[in-house]
């Protein structure tokens, strides 16, 4: 078996295990914990399809920066040691059986459609590439979305501090 | 398929990432891990748009920047609710989603 | 010649009548009065000159008096066929009616300054006087049937308003919703008979449908309902609405109720020109009852000829004063009909139809008086009762001359005016239908006698024991009771027979002795019979009640009609059908709606709970929302 397939099923294996515990550990930092996990075996399946500057901003911004945020905001609201309840069981049985039946229903539309990659020939991706074209104005510029993600980034910060700020 | 892996592979785990999510959505209380499982599911989907790129469109980058659109959107997202969590929980010293319904009706 | 003026006839009651209704309770009441009966006094100068010019200076267009549209104004535009007008029509018999009316009303007007002085009420009173003023013209000058229907209504809410003035007595109270109910109900034939009418003709002018175009009928013909065609429905039908207003046998029993109200108001509305308006209205109509609906004509004399018995030998039972004059006024508005009824169209023929808008102009006038007498002698003793009078001739001086005057007008003495309207429906009668004629002749009898056991009962007999010597009435009372005693001597003089005719063109009239002669006699019969019997206290009427017996104690209780209705109403018509509506209306009807409310506050109640408010929850609903719509969209469709 090919390395990378190893590596895939390693990535895989880790995502599947973790994204569960993720949701029903009982204690909540672990469950950050494993959601870094989750989030750096995407950022390993980024790497496996060889677009480093998505893995390097997953790595960034989601291992380092939210999981940090979300650890940070569980230290201000929880006790370490504290335990969930087990959720009630009605809840438990709804859930479950939503994402089970979400997941068979994807599953089967993935398996029955036939997906068909383009002839064209591949793309060389690099940082100038990706650059040139995030802030292009012309055919595939993508400087608009980048300006409204910014000034939405800006409205979330500004937010974020109004209400996040204690009151008079 | 690429070097072996077929894309249906990758996408049964993003879907199965992105259910797991939902699950956590409806089955937690608490709300940061609930937003643990928003976390996943936008992870789920930033896979699949990589993966389609890669997997299909390799000529182009759409994918890629769709999926980092999505991740600075969910920075927004995360920073914002997790202000609003800090503000419930000093108000009503919990974090439960089942305390904040007092817009009910 | 145009009459823009006759719009002030309509305007000027109305105005007094909001301006008295709005501020009249800050006023003085004796401004109150006053600008009402100026208001009045002036619209009874435009009458009069209104009427001098339409009859004396216009005067006849080919031989005949025309009908003349004053104004006319869309008032309710449904489609170009139904389209409710407003305006003023001005012919022979409505512009008698606008003679009639605004005198009597304003001697009323006059009468009541002085006879309802210091009443509680008095800006109220005249307020409603206007408005009643106001509907009544409103509804001799209608231009059509529809416009007429609306006053119609009008002038019964003001005699309901007036009858029912004393408000805090009960039996007052109970007489105007009586009056108001019962002229309602015949105000629901009458309306039936409008719709039938206007359905088949498409028209609800007057001008159309007594015009000499008969084709406009064409429609109905060979429409029968019952064995009778429908024209005839339609004419009975308005006949209804003009028996209830009139008071007219089966629906009579509100008028003599009626009494309950101001003593000017019986003789304003009760007396002279609200009762008379279903005389007017059948005589409107005229032409559509002789020509469409001749059985109706014949319902209508009968109707009359009935009521005038009827009304007249209950009269001589009673004791309240105002009862009496109240079933002679029933007794006479029979006459009318009867001579509607019996009459012709055209000429000689139409002798019936003059003859009683002659009586009708008559009538008002020596009517009027009598109750205006009544009033004043009420005034003076303050009861109803002819027990509690006797001797008054001394005391009430002008009164009593006045009131002799009406006495022996309605009694039919020759040279006054009833004696000449009185013979023109005799003639009528004789030459239609001689068992009518009979009726009448012997009516013609009771009425002198009732009049004059009234008159010898107040006036002379026995003093009685009075609180306090009984004194003339002031003058705003006195003068309008000269000028009606002249009025009701002098209007038998006027040449009716050459203005007011069924088909608007003059015709001689000669007193017919074969017939004059023998009613003169039987009314001085009655007078003397009436003179044996109480001009001393006697015991005679006692005995001669006794030995009538069950028929006297009938006939002093009206023959139990009252009794009849209310039995009719109370038991029958409230347990069997009231009840059972009643039942249905609260519990089926209300309780749906109730039900409806319940069921939507139930609801929302238990839908209020969708909304939890539990974030987990909705996202539950939306994903399972989501998968089942893929499923439907994928395996489904």
């Amino acid at each position: 078996m090919a390395l990378n397939v190893l590596m895939f099923y390693l990535l895989s294996a880790v995502i599947v295990i973790c994204s569960v515990l993720t949701i029903t550990t009982t204690r909540i930092l672990r469950a950050a914990f494993y959601l870094l996990c989750v989030l750096v075996a995407t950022a390993g399946f980024y790497f496996m399809v060889d677009y480093q500057f998505m893995a390097g901003v997953q790595l960034v911004l989601y291992a380092g920066g939210i999981v940090v945020l979300i650890i940070f905001s569980i230290l201000l609201t929880s006790h370490i040691s504290h335990k969930f309840a087990k959720p009630e069981a009605s809840r438990l049985i709804m859930g479950v059986l939503v994402g089970v039946s979400g997941f068979a229903l994807s599953t089967a539309a993935i398996l029955k459609f036939t997906f068909t990659p383009t002839t064209n020939p591949a793309m060389k991706v690099d940082m100038q590439a990706i650059g040139l074209q995030l802030l292009g104005t012309g055919k595939n510029g993508y400087v608009l979305p980048f300006e409204v993600i910014s000034i939405l980034l800006l409205a979330a910060m500004i937010g974020a501090i109004i209400i996040a700020k204690k009151g008079k | 398929m690429l070097q072996g892996i077929p894309i249906t592979s990758v996408l049964i785990v993003s879907a199965f990432m992105f259910f797991a999510g939902v699950c956590g959505f409806i089955i937690r209380r608490n709300m940061i891990t609930i937003l643990m499982s928003i976390e996943l599911i936008l992870n789920a989907v930033n896979i699949n748009m990589v993966v389609f790129n890669k997997f299909l469109f390799p000529d182009q980058l759409q994918g890629q920047f769709f999926a980092l659109f999505i991740v600075g959107i969910a920075a927004a997202e995360a920073s914002v609710a997790i202000a609003l969590v800090i503000n419930i929980y000093r108000r009503l010293n919990s974090i439960s989603v089942d305390k904040v319904n007092e817009m009910k009706y | 010649m145009n009459y823009s003026l006759t719009i002030l006839i309509l305007l000027i009651p109305f105005a007094t009548f909001l301006f008295n209704g709005l501020f009249g309770m800050k006023l003085k009441p004796i401004i109150s009065g006053l600008i009402g009966t100026i208001g009045l006094g002036v619209i009874t100068l435009l009458s009069y000159l209104t009427a001098w010019q339409y009859f004396f200076v216009d005067g006849m267009v080919n031989g005949t008096f025309p009908k003349i549209i004053a104004m006319s104004m869309d008032w309710l535009h449904f489609t170009d066929f139904l389209t409710v007008r407003i305006g003023i029509m001005l012919d022979p018999i409505s512009v008698m009616m606008l003679v009639v009316i605004t005198t009597v009303s304003f001697m009323v007007h006059i009468y009541s300054l002085g006879y309802m002085e210091g009443e509680k009420g008095f800006q109220r009173f005249y307020a409603f006087l206007s408005l009643f003023s106001f509907s009544m013209l409103g509804l001799v000058v209608a231009t059509n049937i529809f416009q007429m229907y609306i006053f119609w209504e009008l002038v019964g809410v003001s005699s309901f308003l007036l009858i029912g003035f004393y408000y805090t007595k009960d039996s007052a109270v109970a007489a105007s919703k009586k009056a108001f109910i019962v002229t309602r109900f015949a105000d629901l034939g009458f309306l039936i008979g409008i719709l039938l009418l206007s359905f088949f003709t498409k028209t609800f002018d007057f001008k159309t449908l007594t015009g000499s175009d008969q084709s406009i009928f064409a429609n109905a013909a060979g429409v029968n309902f019952m064995g009778i065609s429908v024209m005839t429905w339609a004419a009975i039908l308005i006949f209804m609405g003009g028996a209830g207003k009139s008071a007219m046998f089966p629906l009579h029993i509100w008028l003599p109720d009626a009494m309950e109200g101001p003593t000017p108001v019986s003789a304003l509305i009760h007396a002279a020109t609200m009762v008379v308006a279903g005389v007017y209205l059948v005589a409107r109509m005229f032409p559509v009852f002789y020509f469409q609906a001749p059985e109706a004509l014949n319902v209508v004399a009968y109707v009359g000829g009935f009521t005038s018995l009827f009304a007249a030998v209950i009269a001589c039972t009673q004791y309240d004063i105002k009862r009496v004059l109240a079933f002679s006024t029933l007794s006479q508005l029979g006459y009318m009909m009867l001579a509607l009824g019996v009459s012709g169209y055209g000429g000689e023929e139409g002798v019936g139809y003059m003859a009683s808008m002659f009586h009708l102009f008559t009538h008002a006038m020596f009517k009027a008086l009598l109750f205006l007498g009544a009033g004043s002698i009420i005034h003076a003793v303050h009861s109803n009762v002819m027990q509690d009078m006797g001797g008054l001739r001394k005391y009430l001086p002008i009164t009593h001359a006045t009131f002799l005057i009406a006495c022996l007008t309605i009694a039919g003495v020759p040279f006054l005016s009833g004696f000449f309207s009185k013979d023109e429906i005799l003639v009528a009668a004789f030459h239609h239908d001689k068992l009518l004629f009979a009726v009448e002749f012997l009516v013609a009898g009771l009425t002198a006698f009732y009049m004059f056991r009234l008159y010898f009962n107040i006036f002379w007999g026995k003093e009685k024991h009075y609180h306090h010597t009984p004194h003339e009435s002031p003058k705003t009372m006195t003068i309008p009771l000269m000028i009606l005693a002249f009025g009701s001597i002098f209007a038998g003089y006027i040449p009716f027979h050459k203005l007011v005719t069924s088909d608007g063109m003059p015709f001689e009239s000669h007193m017919n002795f074969a017939i004059a002669i023998p009613s003169v006699l039987i009314g001085l019969i009655g007078i003397t019979v009436a003179w044996v019997l109480y001009k001393k206290e006697t015991t005679i009427p006692e005995r001669i009640s006794k030995g009538l017996g069950g028929f006297y104690t009938a006939v002093f209780h009206k023959f139990y009609f009252d009794e009849i209705y209310l039995f009719i109403t109370k038991k029958i018509i409230f347990n069997y059908i009231s009840r059972p509506v009643a039942w249905f209306d609260r519990h089926i009807v209300d309780g749906t709606m109730n039900g409806i409310g319940w069921l939507t506050v139930t609801s929302s109640k238990k839908i209020r709970n969708l909304q939890s408010g539990n974030l987990p929850q909705y996202g539950l609903v939306f994903v399972l929302g989501a998968i089942i719509l893929v499923l439907v969209f994928a395996f489904i469709i």
